[in-house]
């Protein structure tokens, strides 16, 4: 992991010094609401429903066992004991006092941790994939470069009012776990033909109220030139983004209306000009980001005993069985496995995890993950190290402590925004529903019979949750000051992302669970042989799932 | 004399402010003697006279094309540039290329909506003087000092990779 030098020690402590006496300005009268607004969204603010709401980053989902003790602290501390991991990888604290925060961000800052434009209209905490350095289909580790935006995005002096929020995603897998075509700079890691290290650029990707894929514009982007490039993007939309609708006010907005090609030529032609100063990257730069991140004391194996010895435990207990094959991932050394701790038990919020749950992770990082742990968009803790040999005692000790729902990547491990229970913005609650769902299917059988099923929940179109790009996307809207639900189907956030499409009017909230018993049962009836969820509905379209759910009964 | 913050002191502001009066032109409108600064709209029109006055600075707006000064930049002395809303980040971009693109070494000031807690921004981005609307200025001034070290290039700083 990134390691702070006295220089990010030094920048994060001026930070909190800041925003410490910007607060006290602020509770002495002396700091208009108006003006403290945007700067508290930047330290990760919010006024929320009930309470603020602070927002902690975890940059490109890296996270320590000191980290997580320091987390479980302030959660004990200063606020209810639990906090919620975000579909953008970040920690969120649901309770605090806003006259603590100063001290809350002084106290992480001593783990490297800060809350510095977790929110507000600025460049927002960059992510990558949660398996980054360990999956087995990874070109290149995409962290070193994720660090390196990370510095250059902190406090950058041009681009803290921007028209709107602006997250960058890279991605540097075979498979894009980053959902990185869906974000303002999808950035694809990898190494062209000569042998050179660059990026692809996609701009104007995103969700909320007009989701679009990004388009590529830049198809081969050098490594040293990175900085340089996302300085022209940022400048260019800086410039020309639109500020009197902040409906209209994203980037995609931006480069739809000027058409991709438009807007990389404007790009193009600032950069052409900047290239060659000093946001430069020195090839020292580049290593010395890559010398964190080179790999842990790995050690080698018997691979065939040690596989022989998990199949027999695997005969013997069900239960491991079943853990294995859904939680469990195979990672780029064959002795090692990447083990994802479910936070999405029937009856816990999706994302939240306790003080003591999280001191047990941080315990279970130090020893069987190299100290190390990752959050995921999808909600969920990775320890992504673990010795394939040690995996079923692992096992029972996560059992223990709640984290062994086997339902990775079925159904049940929904992705789901704070919604209405906590936001402000919501239209609707989100959490009630995606307890209902995982009360009605709560048969493991058949969420493992229903294969692979992404389920997004969110609480209004500002899509916390990815509703979109949901196999099945859930949708909560206001009618007349009531709560309905839309339902989409057909949404993809992989390599071949596609957005769901709307199958009618919206449910009430009691008949979601129904209305997903049907959906599925078409799915069910239909499937061929192999076919996931996704698959079937690409093959035989909306119209069989709309007949069934809206079908009048007899 | 109202007073400004340059180059990081209170101090006063020598410089006044013209603006265009109701059936006013901006082809006709006298520009007096003394320290001015005027509308762009004043100096487009009346250039190749004001050219000659080494005390003639500019006022621009947030819709304003910075390239249309692109000949003026190597002499004028001042260049004021108004934030209609502090939420309106277009001048730290507008402000950047200002200095970059087109060498602009005058002072260049900051009037109108922004806020104290931006000054250190502004100046990183090429600001050096700063109409701000507080009471005590010499508190605020502080606030200059906030962020002293950071990780990417300023106006007139390389980035920290080039110096850790």
């Amino acid at each position: 992991m990134y390691i702070y030098d006295q220089h990010d020690h030094s920048i994060l402590r001026q930070r909190v010094e800041q925003f410490r006496q910007q607060t006290e300005r602020y509770l002495s009268g002396d700091l208009a609401e108006e003006a403290f607004l945007p700067l508290r969204l930047q330290n990760g603010l919010y006024v929320q429903r009930l309470a603020p709401m602070l927002r902690v980053n975890v940059p490109y989902g890296m996270i320590n066992s000191g980290q997580l003790r320091r987390v479980a602290r302030v959660a004990r501390d200063y606020d209810k004991g639990y906090v919620h991991i975000s579909t953008r990888q970040n920690i969120q604290f649901n309770w605090p006092d806003l006259a603590d925060v100063p001290a809350i961000l002084a106290e992480l800052a001593e783990v490297e941790m800060h809350a510095t434009q977790s929110s507000g209209n600025c460049i927002r905490n960059t992510t990558a994939d949660q398996f980054a350095g360990i999956a087995e289909d990874e070109l290149l580790d995409p962290r070193p470069y994720c660090e390196i935006i990370r510095q250059w995005s902190t406090l950058h002096p041009e681009f803290a009012f921007l028209p709107r929020k602006f997250k960058i995603a890279v991605n540097a897998a075979k498979e894009d776990r980053a959902a990185s075509q869906v974000h303002d700079i999808g950035l694809d890691l990898y190494e062209n033909e000569a042998g050179e290290t660059g990026f692809r650029v996609r701009v104007g990707g995103g969700l909320g109220r007009t989701p679009l894929v990004g388009s590529v514009i830049r198809e081969f982007l050098p490594e040293q030139e990175l900085l340089s490039y996302l300085d022209a993007v940022l400048r260019v939309y800086n410039q020309k983004g639109r500020r009197d609708n902040k409906y209209k006010a994203r980037i995609k907005i931006l480069v739809k209306a000027m058409g991709p090609e438009a807007f990389a030529e404007l790009v193009e032609e600032e950069w052409q000009r900047i290239r060659d100063g000093y946001t430069r990257l020195t090839r020292e730069e580049i290593e010395r980001a890559k010398s964190f991140f080179t790999e842990p004391a790995y050690k080698s194996f018997d691979s065939a005993a040690v596989d022989a010895k998990l199949d027999e435990l695997r005969a013997e207990h069900k239960a491991f069985d079943k853990w294995l094959t859904r939680n469990v991932r195979q990672h780029k050394k064959a002795d090692y496995a990447s083990v994802t701790l479910s936070l999405k038990p029937t009856g816990v919020a999706p994302g939240d995890v306790t003080d003591k749950q999280l001191e047990i992770i941080a315990d279970l990082a130090d020893e069987y993950s190299f100290g190390e742990a990752r959050t995921t968009h999808e909600q969920n803790i990775v320890l992504g190290d673990v010795e394939k040999d040690r995996l079923f005692e692992l096992w029972e000790k996560v059992k223990a402590a709640g984290f062994a729902t086997p339902n990775i990547g079925t159904m049940t491990d929904i992705i789901c925004c704070p919604g209405g229970d906590y936001c402000s913005l919501a239209n609707a609650k989100s959490i009630p529903i995606a307890d209902a769902i995982q009360r009605r299917f709560s048969d493991m059988d058949y969420l493992y019979d229903l294969g692979d099923l992404d389920l997004n929940i969110s609480g209004c179109m500002n899509a916390c949750a990815h509703h979109h790009v949901g196999h099945i996307g859930i949708l909560g809207v206001d009618k007349k000051g009531q709560e309905f639900y839309q339902v989409q189907l057909g949404g993809n956030a992989g390599n071949d992302t596609k957005l769901g499409k709307v199958l009618g009017p919206a449910f009430e909230a009691d008949e979601i669970p129904l209305v997903l018993e049907k959906i599925l049962n078409i799915f069910v009836e239909n499937r061929i042989e192999g076919e996931e969820f996704l698959q079937t509905y690409q093959r035989i379209g909306m119209a069989p799932f709309k007949e069934r759910v809206y079908a009048k009964d007899h | 004399m109202p007073k400004i913050i340059k180059d990081g002191q209170v101090c006063e502001d020598s410089w006044q402010s013209l603006s265009l009066n109701e059936g006013e032109s901006a082809a006709e409108v006298t520009v007096p003697e003394g320290q001015w600064i005027v509308p762009l709209n004043v100096w487009l029109e009346q250039r190749d006279a004001l050219k000659n006055r080494n005390d003639i600075g500019i006022q621009i707006g947030i819709d304003d094309d910075i390239e249309v000064l692109a000949e003026d930049y190597a002499s004028l002395p001042l260049l004021a540039f108004d934030f209609p809303a502090f939420m309106d980040g277009r001048g730290f971009s507008a402000a950047f290329l200002i200095r970059d693109r087109f060498a602009f070494k005058g002072e260049l000031r900051a009037s109108g909506a922004f806020i104290r807690d931006q000054l250190c921004y502004l100046q990183r981005c090429g600001f050096n003087a700063f109409a701000l609307n507080e009471e005590d200025l010499e508190a605020a001034k502080a606030s200059l000092g906030d962020l002293q070290e950071a990780y990417q290039a300023s106006a007139d700083k390389a980035p920290l990779f080039r110096r850790r």
